[in-house]
């Protein structure tokens, strides 16, 4: 396993002034007793709300900090007694941080980063060159960190966290905030690392469409607790979110009942768009869709990752048993 | 630390020269910086040629050409040493973005010292030798007699980099105790300026507040290297001087590695 929770906690202790004198104490569970492990080469999404404890999660999983109990083994090290070994086999991209060099032009960094990590020059170089030729780096290379776009930054983010070859990378949110394009061509250049060096990968993000292209199975979590863990078809299903096929049709039509892999929820304009509620493959249901009536246009609404997470954290909450 | 933890040759290289590099981008503030240090290089020899010369042609064993070496040496010293301190540090410890330098596979302190280092290089070519050549032309220096001056000042400025270096970061590193760490770096910046001997020679100060002062690591960044570039200390003084200056510098490091270690332990990271 290249990772291995096994009830992991972190609590904060928050004091907050309540009176002229007086603080009141509390105690937030971040992370309350995680347990789920990563294999070797996989692609886990770890996913929840804002709030749930992904960030606190990755910050334990690195070393740097120090968990309230439970136990965390990641690539067989302890993290936080081992954390500079650890460094040398992880590669770890925090979305809203930047491990580059600020002031120096982007190619500076990739530089420093690899005599850090002692790598043979020409190792480097052909790792590097892969990343500028997949990721588009040319053009910005010789420019300032400070001046790059968001897009530009995370892509050499990126890079710098896979510059040694780790065995593991982390992503924290490494799409927040990007536009279309970049989510893209990042989408893209992590399906190619992993095909081609094998590297797992750990992701947390509020965008389902990561998930969707990326990841093997999901760990949800809410409120510091898993509430889902399982592959991505599962996902919307286990919530009892679907996802929703509208169609609009060159003609208007009875509603569209019976189509396999669909149910039907409502239509608008006289039937002209229906809305199909998806309970198998998208494109199954709209070949069969395509059999019956004449398509004009569709869309799939996709729920968001928080109704999804609402959800399976109610069903969790009503499967537990009392007092627990 | 042990070995494997410390950065090769090749990455302290690269970070000492990424260090240069990162300084060497804020042109227009290293130039009204040395301008600044030279106004005030002018008026303090002013001060003290007037002291001098009420004095009959020295004070405290410090003639006119001593006094000019001394005020252009410490001038020049100001940015190398950074004086006026900086909270870089506590800010990325404010902001959690020293998880970043945590997670690196080798010792922050290493990483922190090889880029000072850098920047102190950076500093000393339009900072330190800017306000020097002016004093030199305009007011006249004093002319080492001695070869080993010049290795000795070089060497011992160097060690003042690195007392000012861990000086700097354990100030900084009290942010993991204190959100806000400007009240400690105002005293922090207090203390140096009066007890390193940058405002007037340590001689010139009463016998108690030299006492107090050479109790303290500061002289170690201004007043140590000026002696030795005046030839105030020479030979053997000069040996123990710089001996001197080692023993802060490693004493001084070790305290901040300790304190960063202490002060990780208790990290809590705010933000994603
Ligand atoms: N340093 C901290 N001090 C106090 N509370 C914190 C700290 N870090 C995180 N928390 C709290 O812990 C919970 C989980 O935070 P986080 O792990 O950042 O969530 P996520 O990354 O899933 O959005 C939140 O309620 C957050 O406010
Ligand atoms: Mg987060």
């Amino acid at each position: 396993m290249i990772v291995e929770l096994d009830g992991l906690s972190r609590h904060f202790v928050v004091r907050r002034p309540t009176g002229r004198f007086r603080r009141e104490k509390r105690v937030v569970r971040a992370v309350d007793g995680i347990s789920f492990t990563v294999a070797a080469g996989e692609c886990v999404g770890y996913i929840g709300a804002n709030g749930a404890g992904k960030s606190t999660t990755i910050k334990m999983l690195t070393g740097i900090l120090v968990p309230t109990s439970g136990r965390v083994r990641v690539t067989g090290l302890e993290p936080v007694r081992q954390r500079r070994e650890l460094a040398r086999r992880i590669g770890v991209v925090f979305g809203q941080r930047s491990q580059l060099w600020w002031d120096l032009p982007l190619a500076e960094s990739f530089r420093l980063l690899a005599a850090i990590h002692r790598l043979e020059p020409a190792v480097a170089r052909a790792r590097l060159d892969r990343c500028v030729d997949l990721l588009d780096l040319a053009a910005f290379l010789d420019t300032p960190v400070r001046q790059l776009s968001l897009g530009q930054r995370m892509r050499g983010e990126v890079t710098a966290a896979l510059l040694h070859a780790p065995r593991l990378l982390l992503l924290d949110e490494p799409t927040v905030g990007l536009d279309i394009v970049s989510k893209e061509a990042l989408r893209a250049f992590l399906t190619e690392e992993r095909r081609v060096a094998g590297t797992t990968i750990l992701l947390t993000t509020h965008d389902l469409s990561d998930i969707e292209r990326l990841s093997d199975r999901v760990v949800v979590v809410d409120s510091g607790r898993v509430v889902h863990t399982g592959g991505l078809a599962g996902l919307a299903a286990a919530a009892g979110v679907d996802r929703v096929l509208v169609v609009d049709l060159a003609e208007p039509a009875p509603p569209l009942e019976g189509v396999p892999g669909t149910r039907f929820l409502s239509a608008e304009a006289g039937g002209l768009r229906q809305h199909l509620a998806l309970t198998g493959s998208a494109a199954a249901a709209v070949a069969a869709v395509s059999a019956r009536v004449e398509l004009r246009d569709l869309t799939i609404a996709e729920p968001d990752i928080e109704s999804v997470v609402r959800r399976l954290y109610h069903r969790a909450a009503a499967t537990r048993p009392a007092g627990s | 630390m042990s070995a494997a933890v410390l950065p090769s040759p090749r990455a302290a290289a690269a970070l000492v020269r990424a260090g240069f590099r990162r300084y060497a981008s804020y042109r227009a503030a290293t130039l009204a910086g040395a301008v600044t240090n030279t106004f005030f290089g002018v008026v303090k020899l002013s001060i003290l040629f007037a002291a001098a010369d009420a004095a009959g042609g020295a004070v405290a064993g410090y003639d006119r050409a001593a006094l000019s070496t001394y005020t252009w040496v410490a001038q020049g010293m100001i940015a190398v040493v950074v004086l006026f301190g900086g909270a870089e540090l506590a800010e990325r410890v404010r902001t959690g973005d020293v998880v970043i330098d945590l997670g690196r596979p080798v010792h922050p302190v290493a990483v922190w010292l090889a880029e000072d280092l850098g920047r102190a290089g950076q500093a000393c070519l339009v900072r330190f030798f800017g306000p020097l050549a002016f004093g030199g032309l305009v007011f006249g220096l004093s002319v080492p007699r001695q070869p080993a001056t010049v290795p000795l000042f070089v060497v011992s400025a160097v060690l003042a980099v690195v007392v000012s270096f861990s000086c700097r970061l354990l100030v900084n590193l009290v942010a993991f105790w204190l959100l806000d760490v400007r009240g400690v770096l105002s005293v922090y910046m207090v203390a140096s300026n009066v007890l390193s001997g940058l405002i007037v020679p340590i001689a010139f100060f009463p016998g108690w507040l030299q006492g107090l002062a050479r109790a303290t690591p500061f002289p170690a960044l201004v007043q140590v290297p000026v002696d030795i570039a005046v030839e105030r200390v020479t030979g053997t003084d000069a040996l123990l001087a710089l001996a001197g200056q080692a023993a802060w510098a490693v004493g001084l490091l070790a305290a901040a590695v300790w304190t960063l270690h202490r002060g990780t332990r208790r990290l809590v990271v705010q933000g994603g």
